[in-house]
């Protein structure tokens, strides 16, 4: 069986999965409640600023039958006493020795206030200390969250003084509200952070109300922005996630990258590592089922390592990284085509709709006798599940004419049933880097361009 | 006498879905395009339209769509057979269960209902006049799609109720009475004149209506329950109206302790049915051939088994015993399965000297119904005793159109085959006014 534990920059857990600084880490009473069903480690919701909550402070997008496909936020950060939170972290780490305790901090942007809230976290016991400069509402208003993890030179200079005292690992936690993910990455590998971690929340409105016309969820009549988290925000974390890893200062700094942005089920959380991850935190998944999602996270991240021959953590994380390139360096003679799995199909005919409006038009409907079918061939007359279904056209691509969008695959409810099979393209392998480099009129010039695609046998659909 | 029934005994055998139900099953459709339940649908609705509506919270034009192409969409929500239909055609039920298509067409239906609005409205007048005979589904639709594109049509109609059978021949576990005389109302919304007590043939006769209309939609239906043609026939009751009085008077309705319902097709089902919820202790429907060949649906046959209806096969009445004015048991013989008769099915013999004698207190028959004999005074061409057509619904005397179960004379007849050849009847009707006027 895999050893799922993890050593991150100093700070030890059981297993990769944190509950990540969030309203599932609000007191010492659920973390000690999550750690009785396997949490490796929490990073206690923030500590700092004093502040006040409002009601209606989350809201969701439904999409279809998923209730909670992303959450929206406008809590502050904790709105208990630093004391008593102070108190709880020191009982909780001492009643669970093997397990990370990380506490957040956030406080104004001035070296005494962040020279107080560290020392006081030290002397808690805690493993580790999250800066947070991510939330993106009401705490930004003050100076502090995202209006700090928006700006690289203000992230450096609190680290920095964060630094000056810190003697337990220090992480600092990035906004994605941002153009470019790694200058901020950067500003804290200068300003000597020990490991970071990303995502945050995303900025967001998440609806209207078509009856009252209010912003979703309306504060009496008002709302606003908030920080959207979930699994819709997956793709943008592991983009994020991979930029960092590819970034030669952050990568070459060695720092870890502790992943969260949407993990909900051990699939995320290995996609995670293997873009680059050594720590997993979770929060929307909790919010939504509770704390026993860790026992799947676990398991199902374990029995894929067996079967991958994963040994460790350590051996996953960033093996995928070689994958990610730009643009500019894809194969373009890379060439794939969609082939149907007729005893699969169901017939829905989606591929074909998508096909043909949004893509290539080149998926063709065939009676049983291999005739080409248009749409509502069939009589107004004919009617009945046996006539609807013995007469059901046949979906075929057009191969010769199909350009491997994807598009078909990606609609298709049946698992397996479109294949994006490669095929030879017949030309030498080249990028659009070397293409350019060798051959630099191609990119200027379209009627160039019409030659070179001429000359290496590519039609355009 | 017999066990009290439940107060809900004749509840509506499907609850309503709720809202939260008809979303999240209207959101499971993955929206097929050019979709097989649309094809399998006799009136071709367009149901990845109606039901998506559903699912963005659209009622209105949920229902819109539906009654587009079927303006009966309340009474088929509830009556179509929809296992051999649109939910037989899903292509979700190879691997999975089919969309519940009929029960989120009825959400979409009661809500506008209980919203009491009218969708439709009718064009600016045609001049053109109309009559429909018949104010049962092909009727209402044909009359309904007419008005709705400006000719002014009357219905004549010799019951007291328009609706037909959605009115006095489905019970009330299927369809309440109150969805077909909605139904009837929303026509009459339309600006259709319904005249009943009106008898095709005697007030007003076929010259009448050629005299005073530009043109006529004849759907008369069927006529009464088949003969047995056995003694004692007078004390058997007739399915047709069994299932009538439960609807129209249910408290004069008497339901024996031990029943026996004479055949096997979906209203035979409905009458054992009745009879069970009403408080029958047995009840038993016999046939004179087998399972194989009982016209019921399969989904029906396994309903009914499940009510604790059960059934003797092979079995055909010759006499029925009956003692001061009451029944006491049905006399049979048993039967053998012969070569196949005109129909394709095993033609049933009797087995000589097997008789047996089944004790009953109340006989129902429910073995089909006759042809209408109206149908032989209309001077009319024929086609095996129902009135003949032409691929536009028109009858061999011109200007005089059909349908419904009086044209039937091939493939079951059904509520939605009767909405869908009134709806095609009207088009053409409405092709003829318009162009030959």
């Amino acid at each position: 069986m895999a050893d799922l534990s993890v050593n991150f920059s100093g700070i030890r857990s059981p297993n990769p999965f944190w509950l990540a600084s969030a309203p599932p880490t609000n007191s010492g009473a659920q973390i000690h409640r999550a750690f009785e069903n396997g949490w490796g480690g929490a990073v206690w919701k923030t500590i700092g600023a004093p502040v006040l909550n409002v009601s209606n402070r989350y809201g969701a997008w439904r999409y279809g039958n998923e209730k909670m496909l992303a959450i929206n936020n406008v809590e502050l950060i904790s709105d208990r006493p630093i004391e008593v939170n102070l108190r709880e972290i020191s009982d909780v780490k001492r009643a669970w020795p093997d397990r990370a305790v990380v506490v957040s901090a956030m406080v104004e942007s001035k070296p005494v206030a962040w020279h107080d809230v560290i020392r006081r976290i030290q002397d808690t016991g805690a493993d580790g200390i999250e800066l947070n400069y991510g939330c993106p509402h009401g705490m930004s208003e003050r100076g502090m969250g995202s209006a700090v993890g928006q700006v690289p030179e203000y992230c450096e200079q609190i680290t920095r003084w964060v630094m000056d005292v810190a003697k337990i690992p220090v992480i600092v936690k990035l906004t994605p509200n941002i153009s470019d993910i790694v200058m901020p990455a950067r500003a804290a590998v200068a300003a000597g952070a020990n490991a970071l971690s990303l995502i945050n929340t995303v900025n967001s409105i998440i609806g209207v109300d078509l009856e009252t016309l209010e912003i979703t969820p309306s504060i009496g009549g008002r709302g606003g922005h908030g920080g959207y988290a979930g699994p819709a925000v997956k793709p943008i974390a592991l983009n994020m996630l991979a930029a960092l890893g590819r970034d030669s200062i952050v990568r070459g700094s060695g720092l870890p990258i502790s992943g969260m942005g949407g993990i909900s089920t051990w699939r995320d959380a290995a996609e995670f590592l293997l873009l680059g991850a050594s720590s997993l935190q979770v929060c929307t998944a909790v919010m939504h089922y509770g704390f026993r999602v860790v026992e799947d996270l676990c398991d199902g991240l374990s029995n894929w390592m067996d079967e991958k021959g994963f040994a460790t953590i350590p051996q996953v994380v960033g093996r995928s990284l070689h994958h990610v390139t730009d643009f500019k360096d894809f194969d373009l003679s890379f060439k794939a085509i969609a082939r149907i799995d007729q005893d699969k199909c169901i017939r829905c005919e989606l591929c074909y709709v998508a096909c043909n409006d949004s893509a290539h038009q080149c998926i063709d409907l065939f009676d049983k006798h291999g005739i080409a079918s248009p749409p509502t061939a069939y009589d107004q007359s004919s009617n009945g599940k046996l006539e609807a279904i013995s007469t059901r056209p046949t979906v075929v691509v057009r191969e010769e004419d199909c350009v491997g969008c994807r598009l078909c695959f990606n609609v298709c409810p049946v698992e397996n049933c479109i294949h994006m099979l490669q095929v030879p393209s017949g030309r030498p392998s080249v990028t659009w880097e070397e293409l350019t480099q060798k051959q630099p009129e191609v990119a200027e010039d379209w009627k160039q361009m019409e030659r070179y695609r001429k000359k290496m046998g590519i039609q355009i659909h | 006498m017999i066990n009290k029934p439940s107060p809900h005994a004749l509840q509506e055998l499907l609850p309503p879905l709720t809202v939260n139900e008809a979303i999240t099953e209207s959101a499971r459709c993955i929206m097929c395009f050019d979709a097989p339940c649309t094809h399998a649908c006799p009136t071709h609705i367009d149901i990845p339209k109606f039901i998506k509506k559903i699912s963005t919270g659209n009622l209105l034009g949920s229902a819109r769509t539906i009654l587009e192409s079927n303006l009966l969409g309340a009474t088929c929500a509830r009556v179509c057979p929809v296992q051999e239909l649109c939910e037989g055609a899903c292509v979700l039920g190879s691997e999975h269960k089919p969309i519940a298509i009929g029960r989120l067409q009825r959400h979409a239906m009661d809500n506008l209902k209980g919203n009491k609005i009218d969708i439709f409205h009718p064009a600016n007048s045609t001049g053109k006049k109309v009559a429909v005979v018949g104010a049962g589904p092909a009727g209402l639709s044909c009359a309904g799609e007419l008005a709705k594109l400006g000719h002014s049509v009357t219905l004549y109609e010799k019951r007291e109720l328009g609706g037909g059978l959605s009115t006095y021949g489905i019970i009330v576990l299927r369809e309440p009475i109150e969805v077909a005389l909605t139904e009837v109302a929303m026509i009459q919304r339309l600006g259709v004149r319904i005249e009943i007590g009106k008898e095709i043939g005697i007030d007003p006769t076929v010259a009448d209506l050629q005299e005073n209309f530009h043109a006529v939609f004849i759907a008369i239906g069927l006529g009464h329950t088949r003969a047995l043609e056995i003694p004692g026939e007078e004390y058997v009751l007739d399915g047709l109206e069994y299932i009538e009085r439960s609807k129209l008077e249910p408290s004069q309705l008497r339901v024996g302790r031990n029943v026996i319902v004479i055949g096997a097709g979906n209203t035979a089902i409905d009458c054992a049915t009745l009879a069970r919820r009403l408080g029958a202790e047995r009840v038993t429907m016999i046939y004179r051939r087998t399972e194989k060949e009982m016209t019921a649906y399969p989904h029906e046959y396994d309903f009914v088994k499940r009510e604790g209806v059960t059934f003797r096969f092979l079995v055909q009445p010759t006499k029925v015993h009956h003692e001061n004015g009451g029944v006491k048991a049905l006399e049979c013989v048993r039967m053998t399965l012969g070569d196949p008769d005109c129909s394709g099915r095993p033609f049933p013999k009797p087995v000589p000297g097997a008789t047996m004698l089944l004790r009953a207190d109340q006989i129902v028959k429910a073995i089909g119904q006759n042809k209408t004999s109206l149908i032989s005074t209309l001077n009319l061409k024929t086609e095996g005793g129902f009135i003949h057509i032409n691929s536009d619904f028109e009858t061999s005397s011109p200007g005089i159109f059909a349908g419904g179960d009086c044209i039937r004379a091939r493939g079951s007849a059904s509520t939605v085959m009767a909405v869908q050849d009134g709806k095609l009847a009207a088009r053409s009707i409405h092709q003829r006014l318009v162009n030959h006027g």
